[in-house]
């Protein structure tokens, strides 16, 4: 039964939407307006349409009143379309007889007068009645999902999600930028509020991830490319040269011990550069891959130079007794060239974390200029019983009259190190009131110094966090409530003499303060990776304002993106914690898990095709698809467009000269006489 | 380019030393500067604080004459004329009311304000316009072994941070050591000199100008380099006072423009250090006739 726009036969909804729409338009008033318009057979106001009663009213109607095009006037088709398309199915009707208007978002929420607003509502309704006339029965199309998926970034978000899939049977492929995974929270001491040490808790999901037969692990690597969609993406990952052989190398690290450099000489920089490395090295004990790497820029067999395509030269200058001392095994390759594999997947976790904010963007804050200051992750390895200085706090500057190296008396924790600050970053980073905590304890325990935090407000807002706020309180740490003003080494009296002075002003006391300390840490905020806007485009993702990735919707689809079969999962969010981190990995991989044990997808019908007759094979078109879908039929002398790669973004319709692509659901009827509605109230 | 100077009151008056070494030094450079015709008073802080409207539409008349002489970029060298000017910009631009007040005073006498002319501080021009190649180029008696602790005071970098940081400036301590200088860690170089309270409220003003000056002289530095005529102002004039209160702090304090000049090789007279209360000593690196020049204005 197509209907001609003789028999059309419009039922009309408006919804309340509670106090959202009812309060800024008079939704009788439209009902009533939109009762007058032709082709409408019925017309009601309701409370709730997305409610069951307002979904089975529609599919009572369908049948009683017996209409063949249905139009709600409610809040945006993000939200509800499924919705009102599923109840008019089940109604009987094709689903793409119905059409949506948006009278909350677009029209209730943003305007004040509550005359205007309801105006509004009825051009935008006139403008829907005109358009469903001349709406088509359409079919949605299905498409494969492949079940192999992409986790992108080897931190606590990455693994986790990666382990979720693989035990779930499914093939990984985790690919790590770093030489080995981990990410920040390998770099951790203790976690907060437990005090468990992060190595003793990471690294066992390490090995598994390692060991595991269903996961690819590519560490020292990046995506390079995606193209695709949903289900079948083409990923071409970019390996780069560690001058081993993954395959040889059994992590015995005797090139490193023989390496010419007898001594480690070059910033380490899983310690933050507190510590030293040689060319050849393993970034820490419990790496995974336990495979070395060579770093070319400064490894003697190296020219310091790069050839013409960017990669560095060899100079065979150096004996080599790295090689010797690898043997027979002969994993050591100074030959090895950037390598790009190319992968199929179907669904793709992106968790590329966060980095610390810079704490030299405050100078005075002292960072890089006293060097007693430090960040919160340079005291996560000064405490480590594995770092630099195996868990021994010692200042990077000053002695002890006997030449011994000076452990800190008085420390002072500074909270909010580039976070809720107008000229830094205004947001909350969410982790630095625990973690700061977390260090005062650790130091306090390894130095028995006075430790002083100097803090806004304390934020700590999860299980156990408050409670480990009062333990610190009794264990004697100092809070003072107050952004620090600067840290400076101008002594007024004579005890501050040697010490950097904390200026702040303590609000509860009500005055200014002069605190003088032996050490400084500024605990740093979370802000996204450098690199945040690429990746962002690599996976055709959205950014927030402050350069996180946007999840789909912030309360029920946070780990979706707008693009179909690509998760988020950990800080590349928005920052969070270990606990949030590993949950969100979790919700990450069970819905890709969705897509992949359904195995398949439905597809949006909006897509684009030719009408072959008018086409004269100009080819304006095929260099214009952001999507690559369409391509030139050469024997037909014909563009074609591949349906399961057209996303309805309608660029190649607006662009054609001789007209001849159209678009489902954005016809030009459709479109013309949609115009002509919202034209017609006045 | 041609810089339209606006030398307000200080730099005809008390901060005349200043006027007297940055003309020339600026010239030296190959930076062209007209004098603002008809130029008023910027109003400066206590202006601002009675009436921003008004103070506002004196400030802006300088601006509006610029513009009318068709002047690409305002010079201001004082930094109380400085902020003014900047934040008379800022008032215009955020404040509906003030905006209408000022063009309805400005038409009155047949002026408009109409854009935002750059305004621009010494500091600003000489490491972004000129840079520090050109400077370095046309030093010919470097300051070798001068220790200079640089005093930028408070108001060209706060509230508004037009050309460096606001609470660790730079600029200065590039240029000095530019000029062969040793730059003192001074970690007070954008504290208060104690501003106008020297004079309202000396108990307090003074405190705050001998901090200053002891701290200086405790990090070992031969002379205070500044680029505010009220911080010389306080930092040079009640040494007799801060001594009889707390210590002895004489230590010169001298404009950055005087030091450029020396190191260009122009005599301290050329410079107006003869003006300083607390003399400078003469430079070793100055040529004989310099150095003798330095030591007769300095006696």
């Amino acid at each position: 039964m197509q209907s001609t726009k003789e028999n059309t036969r419009i039922g009309f909804y408006v919804c309340h939407c509670g106090h959202n729409i009812a309060a800024m338009v008079d939704c009788a008033d439209v009902a009533k307006y939109v009762k007058g318009l032709p082709n409408v057979v019925l017309s009601r106001d309701y409370k709730y349409m997305c409610s069951d009663p307002g979904q089975e009213l529609i599919q009572k109607d369908i049948r009683e009143y017996n209409l063949n095009r249905v139009v709600v006037a409610s809040c945006s088709p993000l939200l509800h379309e499924h919705t009102f398309r599923s109840a008019t199915a089940a109604g009987g009707l094709n689903p793409y007889y119905f059409h949506m208007v948006n009278i909350r978002e677009h029209d209730s929420w943003v305007h004040t007068d509550r005359g205007e607003a309801t105006a509004k509502a009825k051009a935008l309704a006139h403008a829907a009645i005109d358009r469903v006339a001349f709406h088509k029965a359409l079919e949605t199309k299905t498409v494969k999902i492949n079940p192999d998926a992409l986790v992108v970034g080897g931190g606590i978000a990455g693994i986790h999600a990666a382990m979720t899939l693989a035990n779930a049977g499914k093939k990984v492929y985790l690919v790590e930028r770093e030489p080995s995974i981990g990410g920040h929270m390998a770099k951790f001491d203790k976690t907060f509020p437990t005090l468990d040490c992060a190595a003793c808790i990471l690294t066992p999901k390490m090995s598994e991830v390692g060991a595991h037969p269903n996961i690819t692990l590519w560490s020292y690597s990046e995506v390079a490319q995606v193209d695709g969609y949903v289900g079948n993406y083409k990923v071409r990952v970019k390996r780069k040269p560690r001058y081993i052989s993954e395959e040889r190398c059994i992590g015995c690290m005797d090139c490193i011990s023989q390496c010419v450099f007898k001594e480690p000489k070059f910033e380490d920089e899983f310690n933050e550069g507190l510590g030293k490395r040689k060319p050849v090295y393993i970034p820490f004990p419990q790496a995974t891959p336990q495979i070395v790497v060579i770093d070319p820029n400064v490894c003697l067999n190296f020219k310091r130079a790069k050839g013409p395509d960017g990669t560095p030269i060899v100079s065979d200058k150096c004996k080599k007794t790295c090689v010797e001392a690898c043997g027979d095994k002969n994993a050591i390759d100074f030959t090895q060239k950037e390598e790009i594999k190319e992968i199929e997947v179907g669904t793709i976790i992106v968790a590329t974390g966060f980095k610390t904010f810079d704490s030299k963007r405050i100078p005075g804050y002292g960072y890089g200029i006293y060097k007693n200051v430090y960040t919160a992750l340079e005291i996560e390895r000064l405490v480590n019983a594995s770092g630099p200085t195996g868990g021994e706090v010692i200042l990077r500057e000053g002695k002890n009259p006997d030449g011994s190296p000076k452990h800190p008396k008085s420390i002072g924790i500074i909270h909010c190190v580039g976070s809720r600050d107008k000229k830094t970053n205004i947001w909350c980073s969410r982790v630095c009131c625990m973690y700061s905590m977390k260090l005062a304890h650790l130091l306090k325990e390894h130095t028995d110094a006075e430790v002083y935090n100097f803090y806004i407000d304390i934020r700590a807002p999860g299980k156990g966090y408050e409670e480990f706020y009062n333990k610190l309180l009794d264990e004697g740490v100092h809070f003072i409530r107050g952004r620090v003003g600067e840290v400076t080494d101008w002594a007024m009296t004579p005890e501050e003499e040697g010490k950097l002075v904390i200026r702040v002003e303590d609000t509860l006391a009500g005055y200014v303060r002069r605190i003088p300390v032996d050490m400084v840490v500024l605990s740093s905020g979370l802000e996204p990776q450098a690199d945040a806007q690429d990746v962002r485009r690599l996976f055709n993702m959205s950014c927030g304002t402050e350069g996180f990735f946007l999840e789909r919707h912030p309360k029920l689809a946070p780990v979706n993106t707008f693009t179909d079969g690509i998760f988020i999962a950990g800080a590349c969010q928005g920052p969070r914690d270990i606990p949030d981190t590993v949950a969100q990995a979790g919700a990450a991989a069970a819905e890709a898990l969705v897509l992949i044990d359904k195995g398949y997808v439905e597809q949006e019908p909006n897509t684009a095709f030719i009408l072959d007759e008018e086409c004269s094979g100009c080819k304006s078109c095929v260099p214009l698809c952001p999507y690559s879908a369409i391509l030139y039929d050469e024997t037909r002398k014909k563009a074609h467009i591949n349906e399961a790669l057209c996303k309805g973004c309608g660029t190649c319709v607006g662009a054609c000269p001789s007209g001849s692509i159209v678009q489902n659901l954005f016809e030009d009827e459709q479109i013309f006489s949609e115009i002509q509605g919202v034209l017609a109230y006045d | 380019m041609k810089y339209s100077y606006y030398p307000g009151c200080s730099l005809k008056g008390q901060g005349r030393a200043y006027e007297e070494s940055l003309l020339p030094v600026m010239r030296h450079l190959g930076i062209e500067l007209e004098e603002l015709p008809d130029w008023n008073c910027c109003g400066a802080t206590a202006y601002m604080a009675v009436d921003e409207g008004k103070a506002c539409v004196a400030a802006s008349r300088n601006l509006a004459i610029a513009e009318k002489a068709g002047l690409q970029q305002v010079l201001a060298p004082c930094s109380a004329c400085y902020l003014v000017l900047n934040k008379t910009q800022h008032l215009i631009h955020d404040y509906p009311h003030i905006k209408s007040t000022v063009d309805r005073a400005m038409a009155s006498v047949n002026l408009k304000y109409s854009t935002d002319i750059p305004v621009r501080h010494p500091l600003d021009v000489l490491i972004s316009d000129v840079g520090m190649d050109a400077i370095k180029q046309k030093v010919t008696h470097p300051l070798k072994g001068l220790k200079v602790a640089p005093y930028y005071g408070c108001q060209i970098v706060r509230p508004y941070a037009t050309f460096d940081d606001q609470f660790n400036p730079t600029s200065m301590d590039r240029i000095l050591e530019a000029l062969g200088a040793t730059v003192v860690q001074f970690p007070l170089k954008t504290k208060c000199c104690g501003g106008s309270l020297t004079g309202t409220l000396p108990e307090a003003g003074l405190r705050l100008s001998y901090i200053i000056l002891k701290e200086a002289i405790k990090r070992g530095a031969d002379v205070i380099a500044t680029v505010c005529p009220l911080c010389l102002f306080n930092l040079d004039s009640f040494h007799g006072k801060i001594a009889a209160k707390w210590e002895s702090t004489r230590i010169p304090t001298v404009y950055f423009s005087q030091l450029m000049g020396l190191a260009f090789g122009m005599t301290a007279k050329q410079m107006g250090l003869q003006r300083g209360l607390v003399p400078m000593k003469p430079l070793a690196s100055a040529p004989a006739c310099c150095a003798a020049r330095t030591a007769a204005a300095a006696s």
